[in-house]
């Protein structure tokens, strides 16, 4: 059930000003897990391969990304290291800005920080929302981000899905699905934004999910590569102003004994 | 006299440093009567020092130009050691500051703790409170983030709501027909040098006209008017070790909070950093939804509800009139409340109603400066600003009217 919900997304067009993920399209929930160092390293390595061309992360380093994602610098460097770059260098690539607005429409936006202002469930959600749109330049279109100026890179990995009327489930007006009181099923009505499945890619659902995870769970971490250290040393802070607030308790409580 | 006491006595001949140390801690007389609320003071010139620290440490690595300020940023959270620190730890403050200093502003609503004798320290906490309105201002265009841009931008477009004068105003403050690498760099001076000394001084101002006349306390017992033989209030205990010592409690559990918000919740659900300022500035593209920092909320929201044009001026203009007069009615507090008492446990109903009715107007006008307006609430937003207006209006009268208890002669 959930996963027919999750192949439903709804577009509300009309309402829309303007695609940061509007309060009227519901995203699909991703729990970031920067301790999954795999998930990370794929990630990468799918922000190399497809994404990189384009969309450069102009604030952060190769090499702080090995050193994170635990990736030894040689083999980083034969295998996601840029032939003209440097390990120590900004991840940018040569793509001229001008150019790009030309030929899509819109500079694509540097991805550094994408994950902090979108929030990683709009990424993980978006990333998965294109359907065919033949009146599209690129003959794509996203339900999270009508208009998209954005080819789908990874239709050959998810396959083809296009936009058709069929049973969905009924949302209620925040979004969610409408259930039988009765019964406890999913309430079902015919809509016409559905999008689904035309024809399959080289990944199963499954594997799609997940790479579009890892994607996500990568633009987390680069967002914010301090996160775990902060949290490590966060817990030690706190653990010393609680031993601190006991001393000072206690000596306050010493001084104003003799205090009525 | 031992090798340390010589040099004390040594400096002493030259500099009044024992004297100095006993007349504002050691025989600083606070009353020991001090509640919680009594804590913000403190905790106010803790979250200073802080912002003043971690602000020399972000100078030295923040590039204040339109062309490298927002990578110098993600320069200091990616690249400069314990940059991300540094940074958390200067933003958080600067919310922060505004948490204990509108706290500590209550517990002067609270307990008169503006009335005579303390008019002065009522006026330079006024004048900080200012002086840090302007200097967080300042310091949120400096990320040179979308929301720093138009947030900055609206602001300052206010002035150009100003008959004659306006429009040349704004571009006077701006340094360019918008908002620029130019007004970044006057920015980035007054934020950094400018306004902390201003800042500094005042709070010295501040501190020295409190220690001359006194701490108040919650019941408003002057504790001065029952001194033992030797000249030191009976109610009265020395700030060190007494007040020190307490504080340091206080300032534990403040710093829990603070850590917890620094180290793991640094946005604050977008509160304190807002999402939008995730992207660099952009004057070709104005966000969807353009809202200041939850701090400035409640003014902005009086500004949003004068929608009425007046005597041939328009509504922005009286909207900015309003969110200035809002400001500066605290000013004059001192010579509004004309009850003989000053604590609010001794004061009539009709105060304790004001207090509370001015609360709740302030805090729903903040809540509603952070959402985008809809009819019902600009509705909402004009009737919490005539409550808000209202309590300092009306406050000459309720409190002379009022019948009041008696206040004890000790605490």
């Amino acid at each position: 059930m959930k996963k027919m919900f999750a192949t439903v997304a709804l577009v509300f067009a009309s309402t829309m000003t303007f695609a940061a993920g509007g309060a009227n399209v519901h995203l699909e929930h991703m729990s970031p897990d920067l301790d999954d160092k795999a998930s990370l390293q794929r990630g990468l390595q799918v922000y190399t391969n497809y994404c990189a061309g384009c969309h450069e992360m102009k604030y952060a380093r190769y090499e702080r990304a090995a050193n994170d994602l635990g990736i030894p610098h040689d083999l980083f460097e034969q295998n996601l290291l840029p032939a003209d770059k440097k390990i120590g260098e900004l991840m940018t690539n040569s793509m001229n800005a001008d150019d790009a607005a030309q030929w899509f429409g819109a500079t694509p936006p540097d991805l550094t920080l994408e994950a902090r202002l979108r929030g990683p469930d709009w990424v993980y959600t978006y990333l998965k929302s294109f359907y065919e749109d033949e009146s599209r330049p690129w003959g794509v279109n996203n339900t999270v981000f009508p208009s998209v100026g954005m080819p789908n890179v990874l239709e050959h990995l998810q396959g083809v899905r296009h936009m058709t009327c069929a049973q969905a489930p009924a949302l209620d007006e925040h979004g969610k699905p409408k259930f039988d009181t009765l019964t406890g099923d999913v309430l079902t009505e015919e809509q016409c934004n559905v999008v689904v499945q035309k024809t399959a890619g080289q990944l199963s659902e499954e594997e799609f999910d997940q790479l579009a995870y890892d994607v996500t769970n990568f633009l987390v971490y680069v967002a914010e590569p301090s996160r775990q250290e902060a949290e490590s040393l966060g817990i030690k802070v706190l653990l010393f102003i609680v031993l601190f607030g006991i001393f000072a308790y206690l000596l306050n409580k010493e001084f104003w004994r003799e205090i009525h | 006299m031992s090798g340390q006491n010589k040099l004390m006595a040594w400096i002493d001949d030259r500099l009044p440093v024992t004297q100095a140390f006993e007349k504002h801690m050691s025989k600083y007389y606070a009353p020991k009567n001090f509640n919680v609320l009594y804590i913000f003071g403190v905790l106010s010139l803790l979250v200073l020092v802080n912002q003043l620290l971690t602000g020399i440490w972000l100078t030295m690595s923040y590039n204040p130009s339109a062309e490298g300020a927002f990578a110098s940023v993600e320069y200091i959270m990616r690249d400069v050691e314990y940059g991300w620190l540094i940074r958390y730890l200067h933003s958080t403050g600067a919310s922060a500051f505004f948490v204990v200093v509108y706290l500590h502003m209550f517990r002067g609503l609270l307990y008169g703790s503006y009335q005579k004798p303390r008019e002065l320290v009522w006026l330079f906490g006024m004048a900080i409170y200012l002086a840090l309105m302007a200097e967080a201002f300042m310091g949120y265009l400096l990320p040179w983030g979308q929301m720093s841009y138009w947030g900055a931008q609206v602001i300052i477009s206010l002035f150009s709501a100003i008959p004659v004068i306006g429009p040349d105003l704004a571009q006077w403050v701006r340094g360019d027909y918008l908002i620029s690498g130019i007004t970044l760099n006057r920015f980035f001076s007054l934020h950094v040098i400018a306004l902390p000394l201003v800042l500094v001084a005042l709070v010295v101002l501040h501190l020295l006209a409190l220690h001359h006349v006194g701490s108040n306390n919650p019941k408003g017992v002057d504790i001065k008017k029952h001194k033992d033989e030797n000249g030191v209030p009976l109610d009265g205990i020395p700030f060190h070790p007494f007040y020190t010592t307490h504080d340091l409690v206080g300032i534990a559990v403040f710093l829990f909070v603070f850590c917890t918000v620094v180290f793991f919740f640094p946005e604050m659900g977008g509160y304190f950093l807002e999402k939008p300022n995730f992207e660099a500035a952009n004057p070709l593209k104005t966000p969807e939804h353009i809202a200041p920092v939850w701090y400035f909320t409640p003014f902005y929201a009086i500004l949003r509800a004068v929608t009425y044009p007046l005597f041939g001026l328009d509504a922005k203009f009286w909207g900015v009139v309003a969110m200035g007069g809002a400001i500066a009615i605290l000013f004059v507090l001192p010579w509004l409340d004309r009850s003989p008492v000053k604590a609010m446990r001794y004061k009539g109903w009709m105060s304790k109603v004001a207090l509370v009715l001015f609360c709740i107007s302030f805090v729903v006008l903040g809540v509603l400066g952070v959402l985008p307006s809809t009819e019902a609430r600009t509705t909402m937003a004009q009737i919490a600003s005539v409550v808000y207006f209202l309590y300092f209006i009306l406050m000459p009268f309720y409190t002379k009217w009022e019948s009041t208890k008696p206040v004890p002669e000790r605490v």
